[in-house]
Parts: structure tokens; sequence; C-alpha cells
């Protein structure tokens, strides 16, 4: 064979000149045109800016729902929405906010940014990963769907039995709710095990365990306290809908079940949970800080390990959430020793990043500014969550506005305000262009401001005694003026959200150019071109330090993979380095085939067993379709 | 450009915790065996609660359930050679090998489907009955992915694809039915000798 020959069956990134490798690698790795290639997309970046823009969405949804609750108790007495109405909004406010938008929007920048802060081409797994993104729309759309006939989720975005159980929620909105659960958690865990298999095999040569990014990191800890927290809502909603479609007994007491057993499996899932929105929120702010306060973080090692201390413990906690509930003193001693604990991680986090400001030259662009009120607002957030850590005080405030004021902070300060903070620092990467500082500004004061002036008063409002989850409250309770100031405040802190939106879609069109790297920050995602091609690097990078473009010298490259097929190279667990050189998934039809069966199914469901059955046919057939090897190079290496 | 890398030597497929399926398929054995410790700790908790137990039916009948763990734990023998075959990519051995797993399975989903009747209590029943089923329903809808998912490989490899990676995820394939065939047993424990205790 002559080396001509050689050179046409494997033509390599090593023997072709930039301008060349480029279109060559855009050929390989394009997206096909039409609607059967717009379906059939396996790119992690288009995948993952669908995730947010339908996270977004939802986010819309949801705020409208919290407007107008803010509208209903803006004065006492008052009749916009009626109990059943008010009661099916704010589940549907708080259900969508935690599974429709607080966890895929994570997910969004995870699938997003993982592969390219890694330095490899694509995700592991891309069409899981397409597939995912298929599951959670259609369980979104399910749910808001069945809210606009009337069958919107009533009972609590916990569902607590046996208020959700067959006997007193008749009718099908429970159903609609536990079936969303089931779609939004396979969605989840597949992602988890595409950032868990990216992050483990494909970064690139030299990232070794201690030259991972902290966001990369933060991704890592999500995805296994997903792994392990995920499967147990998905075991309870399974339960509960069992009990309402086929008459099994999980939580029926007069039949040897248990109305505790819901919430032990609920919480074992739903404390984990809060972590994997607020985790790869601190992933944000510890890739923002460095960049803006122009030095490398302070103290990674210990940042890496309160990041994994942070995800065991997040176990270890459930049973805060049940104080009022009834359990053993030992049972209550325990827990709250473990809630007050996680205060020590987040504490060691919270004062390195104090001392990397501290220790920089900051620049207060606006990623910077939402970082530091996030700092401000989840501090009082975890202030308001050790006093709730202590039973005496938690049988007092529980299900009163105390704690509606206290997961606020926590979840908008410690996870809204970075992720704010992550759309103004990474929106020049996605779209090659700059949002405006001015309206950054605005943005910033407004939601600060805003947020604050809504919810402070709500901890008043909740030692005054108000409970959470009443459409109205009388005259005489002296709460009227209180709630119309918090309604006044949460109209500046939506206005807040408008001038985002705007900004986001002025700036697309109109924003400045930004270049590959306009923050001049130091990990790989910076290197590529904004917004980077379909294939992310031209040149596979090779890393040698923690923040690789601040290295003097530039990076190294690595050469010699295939560029006619998709080929990634895979390297050790621990050392990074180069091991194998595997193929790539090209674009196919068939995950988006396999969520519209298991759609089908899930939905079916709904209504009778037997759709599992029947359902199973045509999800074999699809899954069968997916994975059967076609007549492609990635195929048949 | 100093320190630049060659990567056009490596190998296009390997084996084990080198390949990115192998810890796929890690991280979801690691989340279906936390989907199984949580409904085993339901059995547990349900167990503890109540004073009577099993919840009024007889203990389970202890054939079809004995039989499906004695061929279970047989099958782990085969598999493990082919996971080797696999390795050593030798073709004719992995053929036979995934033929002998295939009918393996279907005997087992056979007599799965004369265990479900040995519980001797209805889903409905009672809360007992619902985690027994629970309990069997679960492992079921592994064994049958995982049935269906063999045979559909032992199709595959009597096909022209069957090369390089193919025998890695006859490998991958193997680690997962030792998986089914290691929940099985705390299940089988708890199903039908934990009433007899």
């Amino acid at each position: 064979m002559t080396t001509e020959v050689v050179k046409e069956v494997h033509l390599r990134d090593s023997s072709l000149p930039d301008n060349e490798l480029h279109a060559v690698l855009a050929r390989t790795w394009a997206t096909p045109r039409g609607l059967i290639g717009w379906l059939s997309v396996v790119d992690h970046k288009v995948v993952g800016i669908r995730y947010f823009i339908t996270a977004m969405v939802f986010l819309a949804a949801a705020g409208l729902l919290a407007v107008a609750m803010r509208l209903q108790l803006a004065r006492p007495e008052n009749g916009v929405l009626g109990p059943d109405l008010y009661d099916q909004v704010f589940t549907m406010h708080g259900t969508t906010m935690m599974f429709l938008f607080g966890v895929p929007v994570m997910e969004a920048f995870m699938v997003y940014l993982v592969p390219l802060m890694v330095g490899t081409r694509n995700i592991a797994f891309p069409r899981l990963n397409s597939f995912s993104y298929y599951m959670y729309l259609v369980g979104g759309v399910m749910l808001w769907i069945a809210f606009a006939f009337n069958t919107g989720a009533d009972a609590g975005w916990f569902s607590y039995v046996p208020l959700a159980g067959p006997e007193y929620a008749p009718g099908k909105r429970v159903d609609f709710w536990a079936q969303m659960v089931t779609f939004t958690e396979i969605a989840a865990l597949s992602v988890a095990i595409e950032i868990i298999a990216t992050i483990f095999k494909q970064r690139a040569p030299g990232m070794r365990l201690d030259r991972i990014p902290l966001f990369v990191w933060a991704a890592l800890v999500t995805s296994f306290v997903i792994v392990f927290g995920m499967p147990s809502v998905m075991v309870s909603s399974t339960m509960l809908i069992l009990d309402r479609l086929v008459s099994t007994q999980f939580f029926n007491p007069a039949e040897g079940g248990d109305a505790l057993l819901w919430q032990h499996l609920f919480w074992f899932f739903g404390h984990p949970e809060v972590y994997i929105i607020f985790l790869p929120a601190t992933g944000f702010i510890s890739a923002i800080i460095p960049t803006f306060a122009r030095r490398p973080m302070f103290g990674y090692l210990p940042l890496v390990l309160a990041l994994i201390a942070t995800g065991f413990l997040s176990f270890g906690l459930w049973v805060h959430h049940m104080f009022a509930a009834g359990i053993p003193a030992l049972g209550s001693s325990f827990f709250t020793a473990s809630s007050m604990m996680i205060a020590i991680p987040t504490g060691v986090q919270i004062f390195c990043w104090i001392a990397t400001l501290w220790l920089g030259r900051p620049v207060f662009a606006t990623p910077l500014l939402f970082t530091i009120a996030f700092i401000v607002t989840f501090v009082i957030g975890g202030l308001t969550g050790v006093m709730v850590a202590s039973v005496p005080i938690d049988l007092q405030v529980h299900d009163t506005y105390f704690v509606v004021a206290h997961f606020h902070y926590v979840l908008v300060g410690g996870a809204v305000f970075p992720l704010i903070a992550a759309i103004y620092y990474w929106f020049p990467k996605a779209t090659g262009r700059m949002m405006s500082e001015r309206l950054g500004r605005w943005n910033f004061w407004l939601a600060f401001i805003g947020f604050n002036a809504a919810f402070f008063p709500m901890h008043i409002l909740g030692l005054n005694g108000m409970p959470r989850r009443i459409y109205t409250y009388p005259l005489e309770s002296g709460w009227g003026s209180m709630n119309f100031f918090v309604s006044a405040s949460a109209v500046v802190l939506a206005a807040s959200f408008v001038i985002l939106a705007w900004n986001i879609i002025y700036s697309i069109r109109k924003g400045e150019p930004a270049g590959p790297n306009p923050w001049n920050a130091g990990t790989l995602e910076w290197t590529t071109t904004s917004p980077p091609q379909d294939y992310n690097f031209a040149r596979i990078p090779v890393v040698g330090a923690s923040d690789p473009l601040w290295t003097a010298g530039g990076l190294a490259e690595a050469h010699g993979l295939k560029v006619e097929s998709r080929e990634l190279v895979v390297t050790t667990t621990a050392e990074a380095q180069p091991d194998l050189r595997e193929s790539s998934p090209v674009p196919s039809i068939w995950p988006f085939l396999a969520a519209v069966t298991a759609s089908a199914t899930l939905i079916g469901s709904i209504f009778t067993p037997w759709a599992v059955v029947w359902g199973a046919v045509p999800v074999g057939v699809t899954l069968i379709g997916w994975f059967w090897p076609k007549s492609v190079p990635e195929d048949e290496e | 450009m100093k320190g630049d890398l060659d990567l056009s030597k490596l190998q296009t497929h390997g084996f084990g915790p080198r390949t990115t399926m192998f810890w796929g398929t890690l991280a979801f054995i690691t989340l279906e065996g936390t989907a199984f410790a949580l409904a085993i700790g339901t059995y547990l908790y349900l167990m503890s609660i109540n004073p009577q137990w099993p919840l009024g039916a007889p203990p389970p009948g202890l054939l079809p359930g004995s039989i499906i763990t004695f061929v279970m734990l047989a099958s782990v023998v085969p598999n493990h050679f082919l996971k080797n075959w696999a390795r050593e990519e030798n073709l004719p051995l992995v053929r036979a090998g995934l033929v002998l797993m295939s009918m393996l399975g279907i005997f087992i989903l056979v007599i799965r489907g004369f265990e479900f009747p040995q519980l001797k209590v209805s889903w409905d029943t009672n809360a007992y009955g619902s985690i027994l089923w629970f309990l069997l329903g679960l492992h079921t809808v592994h064994l049958l992915t995982d049935v269906a998912d063999t045979i559909v490989l032992t199709a595959l490899m009597f096909t022209r694809h069957a090369t390089g990676k193919r025998f890695s995820d006859t490998e991958d394939n193997g680690v997962y039915w030792d998986f089914v065939v290691l929940s099985w047993m705390p299940i089988y424990v708890l199903l039908y000798w934990v009433p007899r205790w």
C-alpha cells in the first residue's frame, strides 16, 4: 500500500493545514439540515441550548404564576384566585421551578460547558443526550397542558399522601404530576451518566484530576448526587401512581401501608435535589470569581473537597423536612447535627471565594455583581437554614412564610443569582456577542433590591404566624400592609427578569462582537471560537495547568485523530493519559423516535396499566433501531 | 509546538474501565442498584411497622423462585467465560456463549411467569402484597431488558457488524448480567425466607 492510499483511508488532522482541517472537520461534524436533521441532532451545544431555552420558558411561566399568587395575596380577602385554582397555581409554581427549571437549567449548562471545558469534541453518549431532552420537553409540556385543562397538579410540589392519594385526590391531577416526575428523572439521570462518562474518559490529555476546572468538579459531584438521589423519587412516584391506578396499598395505613413512607422516600430525593441545583451554581461562582478577580482560585483543593463533602452530606439531611411529622427524638437530634454540619463545607467554599476576591484585582462586571448578590443572599438563607435545622425553632415556623422566605433565599440567592451571572459570563461564548453591561446593571439592581424587598418581610410574616399555602387571609390578621409591600416588590423582581430577557434578545442581534476570550479567562472553553464550531476544537489541546490559558507559552496540541469520521481521544481516568481513539456517534433520528414511543407509553399509563404492556413493543423496536449499527465509518470501527 | 502529542498509534477500541461505555454501564448499574436498595428498604420499613408479617397471607411458594436462583447462580460461570472470550475477540466462542446466555435468559423469564402466582397474595390486598409485586416486578423489568439486549447482541454478532467494539459491548453486557444476578439474591432472601423466620 502506498503512502498516498493510507492518507486517503485515514486522513488525520496532523496531515492537514489549518484551513483544510477546518473544512474537513466542519463536514464531518455537521448537523444535517431539514426537519429530520433538526430532530436528529447530537451536538451537545445544540442540545444544551435547547435545554436552556426550554428551561427559561418554564421559568417565565412559573414566574407568572408567582405574580398571580402575589396579586391574590396583595390584600386580605382578595378574590383574584379561588382556593382550587390557587392550589393548582402554587403547586405548578413549585413543581415547575424545581423539576422543569431548576434542575434542567443546570443540566443545560453542564451539557453545554463540560465537553468544552474538558477539551473534547462531543459529550459521551450524545444520542442519549438528545433522547433526554425530548423526554424532558414532553414531560414538562404534558404537565402544563393538563394545567390548561384544569387538571393541574394541586397537592404541593412534594405531593404528600394521603392528600395526593386515591382517596383525597380523585381525578388525574396528581397522576400527571407523578408521571412528569418520571419524564424529568429519566432526562436528569441520562444527563448525569453522560457527564460522569465525559469527565472520566474524555478529558483532554494532561488534564489530571487536580487540573479539572472547578465547574467540572461541581458537575461531576452533581451527577453523582443525581445518580444516587433521583431513583428515590422514581420509586416513590411509581408507588404513588400504582396506589392510584391499580390500588396497591403502599401509602394506605388501613392496609399495612404508611403515609410517612412517602415523606422518607420523597425527601431522600428532595433534599439532595436542592444540592443538585446548588452545586452547579457554586461551580459557576468558582469559574467566574478567578476571571474577574484576575488571579487563580484561592484554595482549589479545599473547594474540591467541600464539593464532595457537600455531595455526601446532602444524603444525611432528609429527615429535617419531617421534624413536625412526629419522629423519634434520637432521629431529630441526629438530623439536626447533620443539617448543621453541611454549613461547614459551604462555609469553606464561601471563605475561599472571598479570599480570592480579596487577593485579586476585582473587575466589577455584571457576572461579578451577581456573584456578590449570591454571596450576600445565600449567607442569609444559610443562616435561617441553621435556624430551622433546630427542632424547637422548626416546630414553631414549620409551614409558615418563614420557611418560604428561607428556601427562596437559598434557591434564588444560591442558584438563580449565580445562574444569571453565568448567563452574562458564557453568553459571549455561546453567541459570539457581548450582553449589554448597562442593561446588566439595571438587571442587577432591580433583581437584588426586588428580591430582598419581596422575600425578607416573609420572615417576619412567618414569625407573625402567617401559614404558607393559604389562598387568602382575614383583614384582622394585620398581615395586609406587609403583604402589599411584598407584592409590590415582587413586581420589581419580575421587571428585572424582563430586562434580562430583553438583554438576551437584544444582544443576540446587536451585541458587541466577543472574540474567543472576551474576559481573558483561563479555562479551555475560551480557547476556541465564539460560538464554537460544530467540532469544538480543531486541534485537541494538551493541558499542563489548572488554568491552561493563563500559562506562559500557550497550549500544546495533540495530533493524529481521524478527520473524515467522528473520532475522540479517550484518556485514563485519573492521569488523563491518551489511551484510545473512540468514534463518536453520528446524528440519528432514532433517539427522537424512542422518545416518542416512550412518551406515548408513559402518558398512556396515566389512564390504563395496559399501556405499559402494549407500549413495550414500539419502545423495544425504536431502541433496537437506535443501537443497531449503520453503514457509517463510526459504527464499523 | 513543544509538548505536542501523537495520538495516531492509539487503539480504536478497548475493554473494561478503559472505555467510555464501561463507565456508562457502571453508572446505570449504580442508579438501578440504588432503586433496588430503596425498594428493599421499603420492604424492611413496612415489615418494621407491621406487627404481623407476612400480612394476611401465607409465605410465598418456594419452587419457581428457588429454581431461578439456582439457574442464575449457575449462569455466572458461562457468563464469566463469555466475558473472557469477548476480550480475546474469539468470534465463534462469543457466538456460542451469547446463544447459551440468551437461552438461559429466556428459560429464567419463563419460570418467572410461574413465580408471580406463587407469591400467594395480590398486589392490591395489602402493603405486603404491594411491595412483593413491586420488588418482583422491578427485578423482572431488569431481567427482561437484559435478555432482550442479549438476544439483539447475539443476532448482531452473526452479522458483518461483529467487529471491534462489539466485543467490548459483549463484555459490558456480561457485566450487566452479573448485576441482574447479584441484585436478585437479597430479593430472593427477602421474598421467600424472611417471611419464614
